[in-house]
């Protein structure tokens, strides 16, 4: 809200001396939050004074211009008391008239310095000002010819143009809807900043009474608009002008000045917080009816758009139908123009719900709209139409008319019971019961009774429900900023928990094993799968769907990290960082499609069902590692050749995670997008799938902008965490020599490492102590479609030395066994 | 080298002579002095004292001698021959340290040249951020609770003590799934977590949730629709504001330097009430001379976030008795407390994944 200053302290009277950042920020400390202090002339500086024209001398010149060449008189302020020389390409004045003018010295807004300067053959010395050039608006027609009395040549004119009127923007909070008035801005000064005083509350004032003089209205739906308040005027003069200090203080609290009528209805919804609206009362046909709207019924709003209504909007109708949107927006057919002189003013207390709804189903977001939906005071509806006529009687001419409908009472206020020391428990303050009273009546409660206190809040704080919601209105007077600091004493905590202290080292495992943590947004769209060459029925393309996304490109929540991942490391190598490793740990969403997520009440606790209902209805959400790694794993240099990144390393980064988890993995082939079908590693552990690496495929790394034999992996981190090893057993080993022996096996190239290995050892027996693949051959000396593998294998007995031919005797049983299982045939 | 044994007196035998034995041990000595390196010295070795040498071969000759010359003869060849054992040694440590000195020079290396071979890794800010407020209130006997991030809206919301209808449901602009009838949003806060802590614990309850949320936000220098909050929940027998006030003042001296204090105003939060938002005084200029100081903008205050007593009508929808228990619950934005700290101006860079960033971090901050 912004509110110039001198509108809030036409209704509240401050100590004298008092500043605008005093105020400010004593309206800060009670709630309502400084966002900036604005004055139109804050960039003007130097003198910038009342003239009055004595002479000009239109002077044609040769560029087809006519310049005026003026003396001005500003009285003393150019030191001199001689008429100052200016220049001034503007016609719209004449000898006598009151200008402003800028002297030598001084500085427009945009830095723009004034001086004395040569040109058109004078010694212009200043500048007569536009609106424009002070930074007052845009019109630039001419320059501001001043009224006769606006004062005397040689005055300061920042006073008469409001140049230093201050308005003060403040941050509104949901609750404080009495706040987006001036009312309520001076009633919280009144509150807030010591010594205030004289609140004259611009909402009291003697209204007529009602009577059915005047235009009939009926209301349908008293729930819906529980008061609704008609008056009229009419010879209304629809050229006259809004007065200066109107259009003045409505521009300064951001709305745009448009007419009379609507500028005197904004006025007084800004002064009161009751927002208002004019009809052209000759448009108006027949009584006004206030109801639901019926579905299907249209309407055409103020802006021009053609809304289909919903049942639930409330509308008010008159003979012709539907002609305004309650308390939202009102209908073209009414609408008040140049030509009205008539105006039947409606101000109406609508269901703060309904209102909300409403502007949300319509999209339409309006200053009365804002009012409305938060909660105004529905007491003043007479008071705000009495206001409106009499401004429009004041400055359009009009004549009140007889008659004043008022429709319904406002709402009884609740009577709420609140423990007198409740202020003081919550707080942590000694606030006696004394002092919360104090408080409470302070913003306008009434109270009765002690130990328990009964309160009744004004009619302006529809927030004021609850026992709690009284305690902040007495703590906030009593100041926020007096809480002491007093530190709770928790039990002991058991500190993180396993599953976080995992996720902790896996991400330092990385980080060691070269990898840089990136976070991607988790927004994925058809186009990302598709760049992955995920089939058409690959479960991760089962997305959940955003119902409003930032964009339809990315319009789902993803199901797997790698597409943030590939993106981001594209980006580096894009950014020509060619060597890049990334991992990024996230949450994934994999829809269960379970139904709805129940809507409890919330007047208890739910029962544990619903609960865990509540859960199962939401998707999975595993918690994936994924890694890229691209470009050279280890760079080239004086040591030697760089390492290009392989599949390997993409495995190996899952390694380096299992192992910090303790955990085994193997890998097996595998074909799935988005790798290279031929390598693709399926990651198990204990039999279970967790993942794949590998060489990512050569489309995907082009549609990603990798370079080609890009590597990356993905598993579900929250199964390996789960699987990690919770207490390690202490390791017995033998302190007995070594014997080794070497084997070379040949098979069919289609056999996996892996295969060979299990049956090696498990054919050595318990005297093996390592199996090491050192070799892996292939070409004319093993044949086509073979390859040799060549095994280091150690073995040792716990408790003694092995015998001669022992160690011989258990490599013969591994290369048995893995003949017999994998056709290997030992090299000779 | 003896020579020919042409007289055969005993006494005579011209290699055991005093004068010759003396020579022999000089001429060996000599050699060992001129040995120049190691292999030299080998070849002195053979020279002077191997099988062949003349005063190995003169040992062969005291056998020929008479009795009581024997023990005269081999005394003074033993000692010859004990010298140039010593000499021998002695001069092989010297080589042998010279030589050793020599390769070592020529092993020398250039130090300066870069070493750098493997990439170095690092973690993100945000995650060590996070880590560094959780181990703040994990010392504190806090815990770390966590929920999901596609959440129910009974959770998000309705729980929250934020209806259907509550106008604040528009302050946070929310992430729908479809089908709409699912009640399922992006968590726009932290808060349900507080939500789900308190319907599956029983107080008292101490625990801070770190995690990310979700706003319809576009995405710009300031505005991300993705960010990251830290919330803080305690409930308790006989909380109070000063509690809370007591706990932020603790986390913002923790993180931001002591001495570091907060300051509250009133605001409005569904879920707390009282509320208010936390300021945290400025840790570069601490409200000295703040004119010109850059990171709090001259307010000497930099806001930091919500927070509040927790509304009893959360209490009750969460199961906890408000006649018994009272909490306080607080909220700060982790990235933007990351930016203030460390002097981001512009939120992007967090989620481009651009290495340069994350690296300058390392894997502390």
């Amino acid at each position: 809200m912004k509110a110039p200053l001198s509108w809030i302290l036409d209704h509240i009277d401050v100590p004298a001396g008092t500043t605008t950042e005093h105020i400010t920020d004593r309206l800060t400390l009670t709630g309502l939050k400084l966002e900036a202090i604005e004055s139109p002339g804050r960039d003007i500086t130097g003198p910038l004074v009342i003239g009055r024209v004595l002479t000009m001398e239109a002077e044609p010149q040769k560029n087809g211009k006519t310049i005026n060449w003026c003396t001005v008189d500003v009285g003393d302020a150019n030191g001199t008391g001689e008429p100052q020389g200016i220049v001034c390409g503007a016609h719209n004045f004449k000898p006598g008239d009151l200008v402003v003018t800028v002297l030598p010295g001084g500085v427009l807004p945009g830095g723009f310095e004034i001086g004395a300067r040569k040109t058109y053959g004078h010694l212009s010395a200043g500048m007569i000002c536009s609106s424009r050039e002070l930074g007052l608006g845009d019109d630039h027609d001419g320059i501001i010819v001043l009224p006769a009395d606006a004062g005397t040549p040689g005055q300061d004119v920042r006073p008469v143009l409001g140049l230093d009127e201050e308005t003060i923007e403040l941050e509104i909070n949901p609750d404080r809807a009495y706040a987006l008035s001036i009312r309520g801005i001076a009633r919280e000064v009144l509150v807030s900043v010591e010594g205030a005083s004289g609140f004259r509350d611009p909402a009291l004032r003697d209204t007529p009474p009602a009577d059915d003089l005047g235009h009939p209205v009926v209301v349908e739906d008293a729930e819906g608009c529980p008061v609704f308040v008609a008056r009229r005027v009419s010879g209304f003069d629809p050229s006259a002008p809004t007065p200066d200090f109107m259009v003045r203080r409505i521009t300064a609290a951001g709305m745009r000045p448009i007419s009379l009528a609507v500028d005197v209805t904004n006025y007084v919804m800004l002064e009161t917080g009751r927002p208002i609206h004019g009809y052209d009362a000759d448009k108006v046909r027949g009584a006004l009816v206030v109801r639901r709207a019926r579905d299907g019924e249209r309407l055409t709003t103020l802006d021009g758009t053609e809304r289909r209504l919903d049942p639930g909007d409330l509308v008010v109708c008159d003979d012709s139908g539907i002609i305004g949107l309650g308390g939202v927006m009102g209908g073209e057919t009414t609408e008040i123009s140049g030509s009205t002189t008539s105006v039947l003013v409606e101000a109406a207390h609508w269901d703060a719900v309904s209102m909300y709804r409403t502007g949300r189903r319509h999209k339409i977001t309006s200053e009365a709209g804002k009012r409305n939906e938060r909660g105004v005071d529905p007491t003043i509806c007479e008071a705000a139409a009495d206001r409106v006529v009499e401004l429009l009687v004041e400055h359009g001419g009009a004549t009140a008319e007889p008659g004043v409908t008022v429709v319904g009472t406002p709402p009884a206020q609740p009577v709420v019971e609140v423990a007198g020391d409740l202020a003081a428990r919550v707080s942590g303050m000694p606030i006696t019961e004394e002092r919360s009273v104090e408080c409470l009546r302070a913003v306008g409660c009434e109270v009765t009774g002690s130990g328990t206190l009964s309160v009744t809040p004004p009619p302006w704080r529809p927030d004021l429900t609850d026992a709690q919601d009284f305690s902040e209105e007495v703590i906030r007077l009593v100041g926020y900023d007096r809480v002491p600091s007093v530190l709770p004493t928790p039990p002991s905590g058991r500190g993180l928990t396993r599953a976080q202290q995992l996720r902790r080292r896996v991400g330092r495992t990385l980080a060691g094993e070269g990898f840089v943590e990136v976070v991607s947004f988790p927004f994925v769209g058809a186009s990302d799968l598709d760049a992955l060459g995920l089939p058409a029925d690959d479960p991760r393309r089962d997305v959940l769907e955003l119902t409003n996304p930032l964009s339809a490109e990315a319009g789902s929540m993803t199901t797997t990290l790698l597409p943030g991942v590939l993106r981001a490391a594209g980006k580096n190598v894009g950014h020509g960082n060619a060597d890049v490793a990334l991992f990024e740990t996230g949450t994934v969403t994999l829809p269960r499609h379970a139904g709805p997520a129940a809507i409890l009440p919330v007047d208890r606790r739910p029962t544990a069902e619903e609960l865990a209902a509540l859960d199962a209805a939401l998707p999975a959400q595993p918690l994936h590692l994924a890694v890229v790694a691209a470009g050279d794993a280890s760079s080239g240099g004086w040591w030697g050749e760089a390492r290009p990144v392989s599949w390997a390393d993409a495995v190996e980064a899952v390694r380096s995670v299992t192992d910090a988890l303790g955990l085994d993995v193997t890998a097996a082939a595998a074909e799935v997008a988005p790798w290279h079908p031929g390598r693709c590693a399926e990651l198990s552990v204990d039999g279970e799938v967790v993942g794949h690496a590998g060489e990512l495929h050569p489309t995907v790394c082009q549609a990603f902008g990798l370079p080609k034999r890009s590597v990356a992996a993905e598993v579900d981190l929250d199964l390996l965490i789960s699987r990690a090893v919770h207490l390690r057993q202490a390791p017995a080993f033998s302190s007995y020599p070594v014997a080794k022996e070497d084997v070379a096996l040949v098979v069919d190239a289609a056999v996996p490492a892996a295969d060979v290995e299990a049956a090696l050892r498990e054919g050595a027996g318990e005297l093996l102590e390592s199996i090491r693949l050192f070799d892996v051959y292939t070409g004319d000396q093993v044949g086509e479609g073979k390859k040799s593998l060549a095994y280091a294998l150690r073995f040792r007995a716990p408790d003694r030395t092995l015998k001669e031919g022992e160690a011989a005797t258990a490599r013969d049983a591994a290369v048995a066994l893995a003949a017999q299982q994998t056709g290997a045939v030992q090299r000779a | 080298m003896s020579g020919p044994n042409t007289d055969y007196d005993p006494v005579e035998v011209t290699p055991l002579k005093a004068d010759q034995v003396e020579a022999m041990r000089e001429a060996a000595l000599a050699a060992i002095a001129d040995a120049a390196d190691l292999d030299a010295l080998k070849q002195v070795r053979l020279d002077h004292n191997g099988d062949r040498s003349p005063l190995a071969l003169a040992n062969r000759e005291i056998g020929a001698l008479p009795p009581q010359a024997r023990k005269e003869a081999g005394q003074r060849v033993g000692q010859a021959r004990g010298a140039i054992n010593q000499a021998l040694a002695a001069r092989q440590a010297v080589l042998e340290a010279e030589h050793e000195q020599r390769m070592l020079a020529e092993e020398t290396v250039d130090v300066s040249l870069p070493t750098t071979r493997r990439r170095r890794g690092s973690r993100h800010p945000l995650t060590l951020q996070s880590e560094l407020i959780a181990d703040l209130f994990v010392a504190m006997g806090y815990e770390v609770a966590e929920g999901p991030v596609v959440e129910a809206e009974w959770l998000n919301f309705d729980a929250l003590n934020l209806g259907p209808d509550h106008p604040a449901r528009t302050m946070q602009d929310t992430f729908w799934t479809e089908p709409a009838e699912d009640h399922v949003v992006l968590r726009t806060q932290t808060s349900p977590v507080q939500a789900r802590t308190m319907l599956t614990r029983k107080p008292p309850i101490y625990v801070v949730c770190p995690g990310r949320v979700f706003r319809t936000d576009e995405y710009d220098a300031t505005h991300s629709p993705m960010f990251h909050q830290v919330e803080g929940l305690v409930v308790d027998e006989g909380i109070t504001m000063a509690h809370l006030k007591g706990t932020l003042d603790h986390f913002a001296s923790q993180l931001f330097g002591d001495g570091i204090t907060t300051r509250f105003r009133p605001s409005y939060f569904p879920f707390t009430e009282p509320s208010a938002e936390v300021d945290v005084r400025c840790f570069v200029c601490r409200g000295v001379d703040s004119a010109s100081c850059r990171t709090c903008r001259g307010e000497g205050w930099i806001e930091w976030g919500g927070c509040g007593v927790v509304n009893p009508r959360v209490l009750i929808a969460c199961g906890v008795d408000p006649e018994v228990y009272s909490g306080f619950a607080f909220g700060m934005g982790i990235d933007r407390s990351f930016m203030f700290r460390h002097g981001l101006e512009d939120l992007r860079p967090l989620f481009e994944g651009d290495v340069r960033f994350s690296s300058a971090f390392g894997t502390e901050i």
